[in-house]
C-alpha cells in the first residue's frame, strides 16, 4: 500500500503527493470543489475564509514562476498566511539537510509545506517525516510527479469536453524526463480516458512506458490520428547534450506541432503545454497563440484546483500519522 | 592452548561430504578430528550442540567495515562482533576505505585494526590501480606481500579496456585474483533503480541490466585473452547468470557471487521510496531474482556474499535518489540463507558450502571445511531458533536494513575463529 500516506484513517485527503493509489470518486470531488471556486459569472474566483489563521510555507528548492505564483494566489485567496522560500538560495545551499531545513519550519508551527524539489520523492519523503498535523503537496518531484499541474489539466480538459469516457489524448515529447507526463497519464487513466498515447522518439521515452498504461508511437503524423486533447511538453535545451536529440531543428521537424499537424488531429481538438513554452522547437507559435490552443486557460484554473486541493487536505480531522 | 568438544551436533561438512550427529575436536586452534575421540583428549571447554547444526565458520566475499575513514559510520570493533554474531569468521574487505588500499601501509593498517579488534581473519582486497582512479595500476605484488588476499576495484570504474587487460595481465602474473564488479560506468548513468516498469513509474534514474552484462562480457573476453583468474562479485540479473554459466561450460577459470539480499527481493520492494532497498547493483525483478536463485542451485553462482555496507542514519535520510546504497548484511546472512533452504531453492548444504568452502576455494584458503589440520573456524547456530531484528539483537552499527522488525529463524550460538570462541549467545 504505497501511497496510504496521502490519506486519512477516513480515506480524506491528507497529503497530495502523487494520483497514484487515489480513486476516481477523489478526483472527481477535487475537480467538482475547484468547480465551486470559478464564479458564476466567467473564471473570476472569489476569496473565500476557509484557511484563516492558517499558515502554509511554499518550499521551492527549484525554480518556477507559474508554479509558486499560482499557489500562493490560492493561498491568499483561501484567506491563509503564506510565504514563499526560494530554497535555492537558502540554507540547503549552506549544506544544511532537507529534514533540518524541514524541522525548522516546522519549529515556526507551521500547518502546510507546497513542496518543489528536483529530487524524485523528495515529497514523499518530507511527508513521511514531518509532524503528523502537517499536510504537504507536491509540487513537483524530480521526475515523479507533479500532481497539482495534472489535476489543473484535467479540470481544463472536462470544462472543454465534458466528459473523459471517449477522450484520446496525446502527450507529446519528453516523457522519460517529465513528472508532469507521470501524473497526467495516470489522471487520465483513473478518470476514465478511452486512450492515452505518448508520442515521442525512443531516447525520451522511459523502459516500459507501456506499463504506465499508454500506447506509443514514434511518429506525430500517424501518432494524432482521431485525438481529442494534445498535450504538449517542453523540451530541455540539455537533452541535445546529452546525446538524446541531434538538434532543436530536427525535433521540431519531427515531434514539433505547427498547424498543418494539428489538422491531423480531430477537429476541435485542443492543444494544452504545462509551460513555460519553446516557440519554435516543440510549438508554432501559430499553435500556442491559435483558437484551438487552451494553454492561458490551464494557468487560470491553475489556482482554482491548487485552492481545492489545499482545502481538502486542510479537512483532515482524525487525521492519521 | 584450549581443547574444545563441540558435543553431539549435526555436523555439516560440505567439503568432506559429511552430514551427520556427532562431535567436533578442536585442539591448539585447529580441527583434529571429527566424530572419532582422539586418544588422552581432555577439553577445557565442551560446547553442547544438542539439536544445533555444526558446520565451517562463513567467509565473506565483499565487506565494508568503514575503517579507516569513515569510523562514523562503523567501526573494526562494532563489525567484527557483528560478522562473529552472524557466523562468520572471515572477511574480504573491498579496497575503497579512505585512503584506498592500494599501499603495503594500508594493508598493514587493516591487519592491526584486526588484531586490536581481536578478529585477525580480515583480508584486504588490494585496489586494482591506484586510488581507484582506474589509470594507473597498484603495486599488486607488494600488496599481496603485505597480506591482500585479490585486487579488484572496488565500484569504480577503469579508465578503459586496455588499462583493464594490462591490470589483468600484470594480477596474472602474480597468480592474484581478481575480484571484479560488473557495471559499465557509463550506462549506468549515476542511476539508483533498476531501469524497468518500477522506476518508470517513480521516475527514478535508472541502471539496465545491460551495464551489467556488457562490462561482463567484457570481462570475459579479457580473462580469456590474459589468463586472469576472475571472479565476478554480487551478480544482479538473469543474462549474467547466463553468462557466466556459458563461460564456465566454456572452460573459462571464473567463478561468481550474488549478494544475499538479491535473491530475497526485488525493485517493487523500494515503493515508493525506502531507501532501506536503495543499494548498487539495483534490485531488479521477480525474474532476475529466480534467475539468481537457480543460478546458485545450479552452479553457475557458486557463492554468496553479505555486500555488507553499514550506514549512519543520516546517510539514508533524504529523498531516495539522494541516499547512500547498501545494507548493513553480516547479522541476517546466515537466517536469510537458511530462508532459502526452507523455500526449498537450495539444499542445506548447498547453502552451508556457499558461505564456507566455495568462497574458500574461490580464495584459496586453508579453510572452509572442517577437515583436521584446518584452522578451527566454526559456526553452531540453532536452526529453529526464531529473533527479532531490532536494537537489543542488532551488533552492528549500521542498522540500515530492510529486515528491521522482522522475525527471522536461525541464529549463531556459537563462532569460533582459529578455535578461539569469538562469540556465544547470550540465552
Amino acid at each position: 500500500m504505497p501511497d496510504n500516506l496521502q490519506l486519512n484513517s477516513e480515506g480524506k485527503l491528507k497529503h497530495f503527493l502523487t494520483i497514484e493509489g487515489l480513486s476516481r470518486r477523489l478526483l472527481t470531488e477535487i475537480l467538482d470543489t475547484a468547480d465551486s471556486f470559478i464564479g458564476m459569472t466567467g473564471q473570476q474566483v472569489k476569496k473565500v475564509p476557509l484557511l484563516r489563521g492558517k499558515t502554509i510555507v511554499n518550499l521551492f528548492f527549484e525554480n518556477s514562476t507559474r508554479t509558486r505564483t499560482t499557489f500562493e494566489l490560492a493561498a491568499k485567496r483561501l484567506s491563509a498566511d503564506v510565504l514563499s522560500m526560494s530554497m535555492s538560495t537558502s540554507s540547503t545551499s549552506k549544506g544544511e539537510s532537507l529534514l533540518d531545513t524541514i524541522r525548522n519550519l516546522e519549529a515556526m508551527f507551521v500547518d502546510m509545506f507546497v513542496v518543489r524539489h528536483a529530487i524524485s520523492g523528495a515529497a514523499h519523503f518530507i511527508a513521511q517525516h514531518t509532524a503528523p498535523n502537517i499536510s504537504v503537496i507536491n509540487a513537483g518531484d524530480g521526475q515523479h510527479a507533479h500532481p497539482t499541474q495534472a489535476m489543473l489539466d484535467m479540470f481544463t480538459i472536462r470544462q472543454i469536453k465534458q466528459d473523459f469516457a471517449n477522450l484520446r489524448v496525446a502527450i507529446i515529447g519528453d516523457i522519460l524526463h517529465s513528472r508532469v507526463a507521470r501524473s497526467e497519464i495516470q489522471a487520465l487513466n483513473t478518470l476514465g480516458a478511452a486512450e492515452v498515447r505518448v508520442i515521442a522518439p525512443k531516447t525520451l521515452l522511459p523502459a516500459h512506458v507501456e506499463s504506465l498504461g499508454v500506447s506509443v508511437s514514434h511518429n506525430l503524423t500517424d501518432g494524432l490520428a482521431d485525438i481529442d486533447v494534445i498535450i504538449m511538453l517542453r523540451l530541455q535545451k540539455e537533452r541535445m547534450s546529452s546525446a538524446l536529440l541531434p538538434s532543436e531543428s530536427e525535433y521540431f521537424k519531427c515531434f514539433g506541432l505547427t498547424e498543418d499537424k494539428l489538422k491531423l488531429a480531430k477537429p476541435g481538438a485542443i492543444v494544452m503545454h504545462p509551460g513555460p513554452i519553446n516557440r519554435g522547437v516543440e510549438i508554432d507559435s501559430k499553435v500556442a497563440d491559435g483558437p484551438q490552443s487552451v494553454i492561458l486557460k490551464q494557468v487560470s484554473n491553475g489556482i482554482a484546483i491548487r485552492m481545492a486541493i489545499m482545502a481538502m487536505a486542510m479537512q483532515k480531522q482524525g487525521a492519521s500519522g | 592452548m584450549n581443547q574444545i568438544h563441540i558435543k553431539q551436533g549435526r555436523i555439516i561438512d560440505p567439503a568432506n561430504s559429511i552430514d551427520r550427529t556427532g562431535c567436533v575436536y578442536i585442539a591448539d586452534g585447529k580441527i583434529i578430528s571429527v566424530t572419532n575421540e582422539p586418544a588422552g583428549f581432555k577439553p577445557d571447554i565442551v560446547i553442547d550442540a544438542y539439536n544445533q547444526i555444526v558446520c565451517p565458520g562463513f567467509i565473506d566475499l565483499s565487506t565494508r567495515l568503514r575503517e579507516p575513514g569513515q569510523s562514523r559510520k562503523a567501526t573494526f570493533k562494532s563489525e567484527t562482533i557483528a560478522a562473529a554474531s552472524g557466523g562468520i569468521t572471515t572477511l574480504c574487505l573491498q579496497p575503497d576505505t579512505i585512503p584506498v588500499i592500494d599501499t603495503p601501509a594500508i594493508a598493514e593498517l587493516i591487519k592491526d585494526l584486526a588484531e586490536k579488534a581481536q578478529y585477525p581473519q580480515i583480508y584486504p582486497i588490494a585496489a586494482l590501480t591506484q586510488k581507484l582512479e582506474g589509470t594507473e595500476l597498484s603495486s599488486m605484488l607488494s600488496l599481496k606481500q603485505a597480506g591482500c588476499i585479490a585486487v579488484g576495484n572496488a565500484s569504480q570504474p577503469v579508465k578503459n579496456l586496455l588499462v583493464l587487460r594490462r591490470a589483468m595481465e600484470y594480477a596474472a602474473s602474480h597468480d592474484l585474483l581478481l575480484m571484479f564488479r560488473s557495471n559499465d560506468y557509463w550506462l549506468g548513468n549515476n542511476g539508483c533503480a533498476h531501469e524497468g516498469a518500477f522506476a518508470t513509474r517513480y521516475g527514478l534514474p535508472s541502471i539496465p541490466d545491460a551495464a551489467e552484462t556488457i562490462a561482463l562480457a567484457q570481462c570475459l573476453e579479457l580473462a580469456e585473452l590474459t589468463g586472469c583468474r576472475v571472479h565476478f562479485g554480487q551478480l544482479s540479473c538473469k543474462r549474467s547468470v547466463i553468462k557466466i554459466h556459458q563461460a564456465k561450460k566454456y572452460g573459462l577459470n571464473v567463478c561468481a557471487d550474488v549478494a544475499m539480499h538479491q535473491l530475497h527481493l526485488t525493485e517493487n520492494d523500494i515503493a515508493p521510496f525506502d531507501s532501506a532497498y536503495h543499494v548498487l547493483p539495483p534490485l531488479r525483478t521477480e525474474a532476475d531474482k529466480q534467475y539468481l536463485r537457480q543460478g546458485l542451485a545450479g552452479g553457475a553462482l557458486d557463492s554468496i556474499c553479505s555486500d555488507h555496507q553499514p550506514h549512519d542514519i543520516d546517510a539514508k535520510l533524504g529523498a531516495f535518489p539522494e541516499t547512500e546504497p547498501g545494507i548493513s548484511a553480516l547479522e541476517t546472512v546466515l537466517p536469510l540463507m537458511l530462508k532459502l533452504v526452507a523455500q526449498q531453492v537450495i539444499t542445506l548444504e548447498q547453502g552451508i558450502a556457499a558461505l564456507s568452502n566455495n568462497p574458500a576455494q574461490i580464495l584459496r584458503l586453508k579453510s572452509g571445511a572442517l577437515t583436521p589440520g584446518f584452522p578451527a573456524d566454526v559456526c553452531v547456530f540453532d536452526p529453529e531458533l526464531d529473533w527479532q531484528v531490532n536494537s537489543e539483537n542488532w551488533q552492528s552499527q549500521g542498522n540500515n536494513t530492510p529486515f528491521w522488525g522482522q522475525i527471522l529463524k536461525g541464529r549463531a550460538t556459537h563462532t569460533l575463529q582459529a578455535g578461539k570462541i569469538i562469540y556465544c549467545l547470550k540465552q
